[in-house]
């Protein structure tokens, strides 16, 4: 032993005992003021510093820490917190896992003076936030996937934009032989579970049967969509790729590789920035079997935490969020489409002819079943999907196995439902 | 009156070691065992918020995983790396201590550090950084490929080159360790041995052979071991790199494990994949060892 160690480690545990202290202190200025800790994700995290200080002026009992958490850790990190009793107040948490967050017990429900937020709100998008009759999280804001389509190739090949899928399979095939040697008329990457499931959507049938406890992937109108979808492989309108095949979405738009592209608001701004202005573009709402059809609801919610003892505080922030003209500034700021309908109609959002079709395809949208499952559910679906493209399975054959595995992943939530454990 | 003193003796060494077998226990033993445990029960989300859903379901995690492609998938994308890594690293790290070790090399510290770095630098920084040396479009190894007028590559976005690309981060990473063990060995061996081949009239490979190769065998099959746990064990490399992709072509056995673990919360599964992982590792390194003993390597 070197001489002297003993003090420098003593002096060394005492500087960091003094530094953890003065970080304590740093974090919780003693003025009286409730701190709310509010976890946003993706650019949501890093530009709701802008509308932040407008809600600390309103209120100036309490201040809003933010903290920005990215997209692919964001699931797990809530999760995590959950175990580790470290949730924040607020939270935004992508709408589709709200299921599972009540499931456990982790949400704080909406108060009944909030009613008055869930007016005014896409109704698709609300029954995603809805658990068992109760709305668990506010709508903050919504997306969906539509149709990008190549306006002048429909236009070459003298089509207008279909609305069933008959028109949508004539124009398709319309549209490839126009495109040339080569192109296909649209993408549907093998590995992405989105497109199946909005043909699926479409259905009468519900995807869950039995109070989301069983695969109901057999029904007609599911094995209806698993044949649609097969037969714009088989009849060469879309290639047999992977997103990650594709490396630029927009060269190959471009390039008329295909015309029809499944995707969300996102896109629109990649789209007009990288497409020349030359290529003619356009979005459009999907093709049902019979007339426009529905898709998936997406987006983000807000949610309060049981855990949290700022309840008044937390809600007060949701409320302000949830303002019609704050999210209508919110917009501006990021490009997200407002969850509140009446904040569509400022003039940035209403004057935007590629959003246009964002709100006709929002009113037809169609949640997904409500179990904390789901997201393996489709992840199996597709596995099975891709094989079926393949030709490993026909349609029928399809169904079967996505309900065989379905079953097996709800086999806990069926144990649970037995014993009145879960809702 | 020697009894006593034996018993004395006996009680005094286990206090000595009762530190270090206290430590072993509750930071080995039981953790391991309730992970077994943990293994062979349906521990969800659901038993997260309740322990009363929790289920004992015995082996079932076992069969549904030996049944699950896309384990079987990380199992041979690890089996890959430890295929292709594991000889590719002890090669270079070998060689760099050759190199170090040959009289002729001058500066011989500032070699060895500038070797060694990599290796304590921080992982997920190296890794970013990898990533801008990987890109396709402004990356400095597709610069100098078509500098020789090759095609330039998309490493991290096809599923035929992810591994390679991986691979040499990882030597990069990790072979200044290994140089360093091989290093010290290559020390060891006497200077005569090698002044009596050369008189014999072996080149510089025989002398390699003959003299160096067997005084470094018992070190070279510890590297191999330690070499193939590690391999074994990848997992920030991809998940700061790629995450799994491209189509879940770098997806290792650890990876899995995360994956069932803490994104989809199925934390007996996540159990049971550590204990296939273990056993696996367990069996290499058996047959490694049966290899030396039959190879006449000193263990």
């Amino acid at each position: 032993m070197i001489p002297g160690t003993g003090p420098d480690r003593r002096m060394v545990l005492g500087l960091m005992a003094g530094a953890t202290t003065s970080g304590l202190v740093g974090c919780a200025p003693d003025d009286g003021r409730t701190v709310l800790r509010f976890w946003a994700m993706g650019s949501e995290g890093t530009n709701v510093l802008q509308i932040i200080p407008e809600f600390e002026r309103r209120h100036p009992d309490i201040r809003v820490n933010v903290q920005a958490v990215p997209w692919t850790a964001a699931h797990s990190k809530l999760l995590t917190a959950y175990a580790g009793d470290s949730l924040p107040d607020v939270s935004q948490v992508g709408n589709t896992w709200v299921s599972e967050m009540a499931a456990i017990g982790a949400l704080s429900p909406l108060p009944a003076g909030a009613a008055d937020l869930l007016t005014d709100q896409f109704p698709a998008v609300l029954e995603t936030n809805r658990i068992d009759g109760r709305p668990m999280a506010t709508p903050w804001y919504v997306d969906t996937r539509l149709l990008f389509y190549r306006r002048d190739l429909l236009e070459r090949a003298g089509v207008g934009f279909p609305t069933t899928w008959t028109e949508w399979k004539a124009a398709m095939h319309a549209v490839k032989r126009v495109a040339g040697t080569g192109n296909y008329s649209i993408l549907l990457p093998v590995n992405e579970f989105e497109q199946l499931l909005t043909f699926g959507l479409q259905g009468d049938e519900p995807l869950l049967a039995d109070n989301a406890t069983r695969g109901n992937f057999a029904s007609p109108s599911f094995v209806a969509a698993l044949a649609f979808y097969r037969s714009l492989f088989t009849e060469g309108l879309a290639p047999v790729a992977s997103s990650t095949q594709i490396s630029n979405v927009w060269t190959e738009f471009e390039r008329g590789y295909f015309s029809f592209y499944f995707s969300g608001p996102w896109s629109i701004g990649d789209f007009r920035e990288r497409l020349k202005p030359t290529t003619r573009w356009m979005t459009g709402g999907v093709p049902g079997p019979s007339g426009p059809g529905a898709s998936a609801p997406g987006g983000s919610s807000l949610a309060v935490f049981a855990s949290s003892p700022h309840q008044d505080a937390a809600w007060k922030l949701v409320r302000y969020l949830s303002d019609p003209a704050v999210q209508a500034t919110f917009n501006g700021i990021t490009g997200n489409l407002p969850a509140r309908e009446s904040a569509w109609a400022t003039p940035r959002v209403a004057g935007d002819p590629y959003i246009a079709a964002f709100k006709g395809q929002l009113s037809r949208a169609r949640a997904v079943p409500k179990a904390p499952e789901w997201e393996r559910v489709v992840t199996e679906m597709q596995i099975v999907a891709e094989r079926m493209v393949r030709g490993e399975f026909t349609p029928e054959t399809a169904g079967a196995e996505i309900n065989r595995r379905a079953d097996r992943l709800l086999e806990k939530r069926r144990w649970m439902l037995d014993r009145g454990r879960a809702a | 009156m020697s009894a006593w003193l034996t018993r004395k003796q006996e009680r005094a060494g286990w206090a000595f070691v009762a530190p270090s077998l206290i430590a072993i226990g509750v930071f080995f033993c039981i953790p391991v065992i309730a992970a077994l445990l943990l293994s062979l029960t349906d521990f969800d989300i659901y038993a997260l918020a309740d322990l009363g859903n929790l289920r004992f379901v015995g082996v079932q995690n076992y069969e549904r995983l030996l049944t699950n492609p896309l384990f079987w998938g990380a199992m041979k994308n690890t089996g890959l790396f430890a295929l292709l890594g594991v000889p590719l690293s002890i090669a270079v790290s070998l060689g760099a201590a050759l190199i170090l070790n040959a009289r002729v090399v001058r500066w011989r510290p500032i070699w060895r550090v500038m070797f060694f770095a990599p290796y304590v630098t921080t992982l997920v920084a190296t890794a970013v950084l990898w990533n801008y040396l990987l890109h396709t479009k402004y990356g400095v190894i597709n610069w100098a490929l078509s500098g020789i007028g090759l095609p330039a590559v998309d490493w991290l976005g096809q599923p035929a080159t992810s591994i390679p690309a991986i691979l040499m981060f990882v030597i990069w990473k990790i072979f200044g360790y290994n140089m360093l063990i091989f290093l010290a060995v290559l020390q060891t061996v006497p200077d005569d041995l090698h002044e009596a081949a050369r008189i014999d009239g072996a080149g510089a490979w025989t002398r390699f052979r003959i003299v160096t190769l067997p005084a470094i065998a018992p070190t070279l099959l510890l590297v191999s071991i330690i070499s193939v746990a590690g391999f074994f064990q990848l997992f920030a490399e991809p998940y700061v790199m790629t995450q799994g992709g491209p189509a879940q072509s770098t997806v290792t056995v650890l990876y899995f494990m995360y994956e069932e673990g803490f994104k989809w919360w199925n934390l007996g599964s996540a159990s049971a994949v550590a204990f296939i992982l273990f056993v696996c590792i367990f069996a290499v390194t058996l047959v490694q060892m049966a290899v030396a003993r039959r190879l006449g390597a000193d263990t």
